[in-house]
């Protein structure tokens, strides 16, 4: 795998505006995304991954989302500075594509589903060229038309891709109203959609959320299979620890805004580091019937804990934990752990 | 109700469903049946008293139609529920609320079934009030104990719902259903859309309730570890059938019927090899209006043959006791 840096994330800070105060909801989060990496963001809700997400796409709620600090340097660029324009036209739905987690509100129900993917194809198609994208700065989106021989290839890759997602006869699903696929078709379509415009990197929210478990299993194949192909990065956020396992090279785990750890999948789940990492895997079901719950309750973000924000609910927490945010500390070749007592290997309690 | 807890079964069944039915009609443009949707297609189990049994299968199987039916929301079209022997089925709804205090329904989240303009103490004796019998001091008593048994302090019951956190509602919610000592409950995918960690608090206090009231479950998920977790017995269901029914154990260890075998080659193992690089059922299910002949599972099964397209299969005996399977092939 090639290791250079594609999405590296420092110190991103979040607030919320909110009736009751300012929301903290990234503080502080450092994250990195290599070439071809698939790399997964746990938590529970309302631990940030989402708006991490939407952070990185520059797709925040206004005017109630206020960035207070930090970098999102993707490709060496700070997409936080660049001109909002350019990475409308040149970065977001191009380079950086997303697959939502909710694949029935994210067609619009009135349009066939062949006109929706060839109007995404119109602006954001690989075959764009320098010229047109030029022009689309300066000439109104009505105005401007969709070259026929530019249709005809985009058309042909759009049959391409969604045979290759496995859509049966995809000329005649073109045809087709969102309302005529099934859940896991419309999920298909969805990756196909976030795959066409040949992108860097491909945000996933929960994509698999609304599926049922058999579907769920044929999807992260299918997603698996397609990313290793063509070298593409996936930022994965989930809430579950089994999908996590599934796709994911790398996973970080977020607990209320703090990025807690990151290690390699199989070192995830079999040495964690950090206290709330190892709690949270304990209260997954597990075969010896003994249900474990980690106790407490997750802080409002309101009024956050002060230094580690897990402190409150952690059994080997000191003063020091209470009063300062810990540094990252690695504790082997890309296991790297926020807290001031990781777990030492082997001594999971 | 004062049934032994804990080790299940071998008593009396609480609840017997036999070839229970519910069709939804289907209707074109102008209002005429043009076909029928089964959602439960000849359904029979029997529900042992103490027991956890679960009902298991992807959206659309018919598992919470199964629940509704049986809570008489839905009316069957065919077949008889019987609930500590009384026949509940074909009952009026006079005789039926007198049986409600003793059958409950759990949705998903029981806390968003609380008025937020009455406080805690009003939702906690309205069940009581409606089900009647108590004079207010016993009323008030029973709610203390409730809110004791789920984990709340006292003090709660003169708080507004939006004065409690999502996980504090929906213990309201439980003690709520628990005011009336029910002896069946039917939990509605109890902890579909929760975090881990909330899923664990949920269900160390169903077992914990279960324990205390002596309660009986109809567990509805399609979480199969969950199930696993806290389930005696567990009834797989496809397209409004039960394909294979049995204990716990024997279903997760050896399972007959092949859509089992792949529900539970679909469920990620942490720290073992990805089950998705050797995932073998292709394709969704069928449209639940036009089943193909025979064995419904037949279009995605790796065993079909000709003999499946002919006849469908019977919920047969297995090897084991009290495994069932309804498969041609299931040895």
């Amino acid at each position: 795998m090639n290791t250079t840096e594609l999405l590296d994330i420092q110190d991103l800070v979040v607030g919320f505006a909110t009736d009751r105060g300012v929301a903290a909801v990234l503080d502080h989060v450092n994250l990195t995304i290599r070439q071809g990496e698939v790399m997964g963001l746990v938590g529970e809700s309302g631990c940030g991954k989402t708006t991490l997400a939407r952070a990185i796409l520059g797709v925040l709620p206004q005017p109630a989302a206020k960035i207070g600090g930090g970098r999102v340097l993707f490709q060496g660029e700070d997409l936080l500075t660049v001109d909002p324009v350019s990475v409308n036209r040149l970065v977001r739905g191009r380079k950086i594509t997303f697959i939502p987690q909710d694949p029935y509100g994210a067609f619009n129900p009135l349009f066939r589903v062949g006109t929706q993917i060839m109007e995404l194809m119109k602006w954001n198609s690989p075959r764009v060229t320098a010229q047109e994208l030029e022009t689309s700065t300066r000439v109104p989106a009505l105005l401007q038309r969709y070259p026929r021989d530019r249709y005809r290839a985009d058309k042909a890759a759009v049959i391409d891709i969604l045979n290759s997602v496995q859509i049966p006869e995809p000329e005649k699903a073109m045809e087709k109203l969102p309302h005529e696929f099934s859940g896991g078709q419309r999920q298909r379509l969805m990756i196909a959609m976030a795959f066409l415009p040949q992108p860097d990197l491909i945000i996933a929210d929960e994509p698999t959320t609304a599926l049922d478990v058999t579907i769920q299993a044929q999807i992260l194949r299918l997603l698996r299979d397609m990313v290793s192909r063509q070298n593409i990065s996936v930022l994965f956020t989930t809430h579950d620890m089994g999908t996590a396992h599934e796709i994911c090279d790398h996973i970080t785990v977020m607990y209320a805004g703090q990025e807690m750890e990151t290690a390699p999948t199989t070192r995830f789940f079999a040495q964690p580091a950090h206290p709330y990492t190892v709690r949270l895997l304990e209260s997954l079901p597990n075969r010896d019937r003994e249900i474990r719950e980690i106790g407490g309750e997750i802080p409002v973000l309101t009024e956050v804990p002060s230094g580690c924000r897990f402190h409150p609910r952690c059994s080997v927490a000191s003063d020091v934990c209470r009063r300062d945010r810990p540094d990252e500390v690695l504790v082997a070749d890309g296991h790297a752990v926020r807290c001031h007592h990781p777990v030492e290997p082997g001594a999971a309690s | 109700m004062n049934k032994s807890s804990g080790a299940p079964p071998v008593q009396e069944p609480i609840l017997e469903i036999s070839d229970l039915r519910r069709y939804f009609p289907v209707r074109n443009v102008i209002g005429r049946r043009v076909g029928w949707l089964k959602a439960l297609d000849d359904v029979s189990f029997d529900v042992a008293s103490g027991e956890t049994l679960a009902v298991v299968g992807e959206s659309g199987c018919g598992k919470s139609t199964l629940g509704k039916t049986i809570m008489g929301i839905h009316r069957s079209m065919a077949g008889t529920i019987r609930f500590q022997g009384q026949e509940i089925g074909t009952m009026r709804a006079a005789e039926r609320r007198e049986v409600g205090g003793r059958l409950q329904y759990v949705y998903q989240d029981p806390g968003a079934s609380l008025d937020p303009r009455w406080k805690i103490h009003r939702s906690l004796h309205e069940p009581l009030i409606i089900h009647g019998g108590l004079r207010r001091a016993e009323r008030e008593e029973r709610v203390r104990d409730i809110l004791h048994a789920v984990g709340l302090p006292a003090t709660h019951a003169d708080l507004y719902p939006h004065e409690l956190s999502g996980g504090q509602q929906r213990r309201v919610g439980l003690a709520r259903i628990l005011t009336l000592h029910p002896s069946l409950v039917i939990l509605d995918e109890p902890t579909s859309g929760l975090d881990v960690s909330v899923q664990a608090t949920v269900l160390k206090l169903f077992r914990s309730l279960q324990q205390r009231f002596s309660l009986t479950y109809l567990f509805i998920s399609h979480d199969l570890s969950v199930v696993r977790m806290m389930c005696d017995r567990v009834a797989v269901m496809y397209l409004g059938r039960i394909v294979e029914i049995g204990q716990t154990e024997a279903i997760f260890q050896n399972p007959k019927h092949p859509y089992t075998q792949s529900l539970l080659a679909a469920i990620p193992r942490i720290g073992e090899k990805r089950v998705t690089e050797d995932f073998w059922l292709e394709g969704e299910p069928p449209d639940a209006v036009n089943l193909p002949s025979g064995c419904r599972f037949r279009n995605r099964c790796p065993r079909a043959a000709a003999v499946c397209a002919e006849t469908e299969p019977a919920l047969a005996k297995t090897g084991a006791a009290e495994h069932a399977a309804a498969c041609h092939f299931a040895a």
